[in-house]
């Protein structure tokens, strides 16, 4: 069971939210308590903007266990506007094609059940969606 | 009535109450109706709308709320930890036991002190929970409350619900009238034992009463509050720029309205039914924010909701001075509702479960 697993990953998972190293503002996700730039201890939390690009992708047929309702999906390795890479399911992604560098943002989506489909606990966490909603209201103005 | 009895019915904070920030989401996927006609009626008839919402695989009334909830708060700019309660209205909890709302007040910062709850009226869970936010702020116990509206809703295949059953919704943070987009003046609630809609423990599907869905339901319950709110505040269907009554289709809305005195022009732009169907606990609300999204200071706007087993809550509502400068701050309910994938009968089958997998 994976349950406490889930339960002490929540803040990072729902919201983004890492660090930011108070010795030389580097920002952290996921959050790791020392800074990966300077080495020095680094607890600060910091709520990241959600943005950001795609920097590679691939897409899954056979999903691991837990996934296969999912499946087929994209997986990406997002760059986020403030640093750090991140691996997440890209979802919405709708008739466009999904391309290197496509300007993505955080969503907070159900990502699979715990155990059992219709018994077990839900998990939530961040997704990634093309930034569509913006060009939309770009081309409305 | 006697004036002074029907001025006690009116709900009125003795501090003045208003929303501080609002915020809509509807899903991207749509099944048009004649796609549903197609496959139970061989396409013969007519259908009550033009499409609906549907939620994907991985949303959920939980993940709609977060969202609808970002963009209040991105309006509000305020500290998401000065909110003392999150309400969360919807007849499509993912959990029979287990709170949406923590889930969503952890995922937004609000989280641990705060009041979290689930609502449930049918569809007006979410002004239930705005009644009683308005509570919350206006006894000056809190200086923010968060009311949600939203549905993913289901409707037996084949079923006439299938057609507009849709996903969506609308959050709204409540808080003092002085910072407020718009100000909420006062509400009334209407409320009766009638038996036209309903869905028992463990059931997957609702069943409706037949013919108590129309007239001894929809119609005496939004009628007589909205009337009563007029009456109450002696205020006619001509004192407000805009009004927006629950939407289970277009017909019933565009009824009552007229019966009520009020034109098509003023319910045009809140009536949103047609293109993403009827998102029962957020369908009046979402209306509202589409209204929000284009009102000017000093409008006014009556909300009517209903829920079924039923009853409405009647809302007058007057837009601020803040509200040009706010509402750009986070995405607007038809840009929403101009960003669509069209679906078949058959991804819509596997998107909503409706599939037997084992």
């Amino acid at each position: 069971m994976e349950i406490p697993r889930h339960w002490r990953l929540k803040k990072q998972r729902y919201a983004l939210v890492g660090e930011v190293c108070p010795h030389c503002d580097a920002k952290i996700f996921p959050p790791r308590d020392v800074c990966p730039e300077c080495g020095d201890e680094a607890k600060t939390l910091f709520e990241f903007s959600g943005r950001g690009e795609v920097y590679s992708y691939t897409t899954l047929s056979n999903a691991p266990a837990g996934y296969q309702a999912s499946a087929p999906y994209t997986v990406a390795l997002v760059k986020l506007d403030e640093g750090p890479m991140v691996t997440a399911q890209l979802t919405d992604i709708g008739e466009q094609d999904v391309e290197i560098g496509m300007p993505v943002e955080m969503v907070t989506r159900k990502l699979r059940s715990e155990g059992d489909d219709d018994r077990g606990m839900l998990v939530y966490g961040y997704k990634f969606r093309p930034m569509e909603l913006q060009q939309l209201a770009a081309a409305a103005d | 009535m006697t004036d002074k009895v029907s001025e006690n019915l009116l709900l009125k904070p003795s501090r003045p109450v208003g929303i501080v920030g609002y915020g809509a989401y509807v899903p991207r996927y749509r099944l048009p109706a004649k796609e549903i006609s197609r496959i139970w009626t061989g396409g013969t008839g007519g259908v009550p709308i033009q499409e609906k919402s549907v939620p994907g695989p991985d949303e959920d009334t939980t993940t709609m709320s977060i969202e609808a909830a970002r963009n209040a708060l991105a309006r509000a700019g305020i500290d998401p930890e000065e909110i003392r309660a999150v309400w969360v209205g919807s007849e499509s909890h993912p959990y029979a036991v287990k709170p949406t709302s923590t889930i969503v007040a952890e995922a937004l910062g609000v989280v641990p002190f705060t009041q979290a709850g689930d609502w449930e009226f049918a569809c007006k869970a979410g002004t239930e929970a705005m009644v009683a936010a308005m509570g919350l702020v206006g006894s000056d116990m809190a200086k923010y409350a968060l009311a949600i509206g939203m549905d993913t809703a289901q409707g037996r295949p084949g079923d006439a619900l299938e057609y507009t059953a849709s996903a969506g919704g609308a959050a709204f943070l409540l808080g003092p009238a002085e910072e407020s987009v718009a100000v909420i003046e006062s509400t009334l609630s209407y409320v009766t034992d009638t038996p036209d809609f309903w869905r028992r423990e463990y059931q997957k599907y609702p069943e409706h009463g037949q013919r108590f869905t129309g007239e001894p339901a929809y119609f005496k319950h939004i009628s007589s509050a909205a009337q009563s709110y007029l009456d109450a505040t002696g205020t006619t269907a001509e004192d407000y720029q805009y009004a927006v009554f629950h939407q289970p289709n277009s017909k019933f809305p565009s009824r009552v309205a007229g019966q009520l005195g009020f034109s098509k022009e003023q319910i045009a732009t809140g009536l949103l039914v047609s293109v993403i169907g009827n998102t029962y606990s957020g369908a009046a609300i979402i209306g509202l924010t589409a209204i929000l999204d284009v009102a000017e200071p000093g409008d006014r706007i009556l909300m009517v909701s209903f829920g079924s087993g039923a009853g409405s809550d009647a809302f007058g509502i007057r837009v601020t001075e803040r509200l040009p400068e706010r509402r750009d701050l986070a995405p607007k309910t038809q840009t929403y509702i101009a960003r669509r994938t069209e679906i078949d009968y058959a991804t819509y089958s596997r998107m909503r479960g409706k599939l037997v997998l084992k």
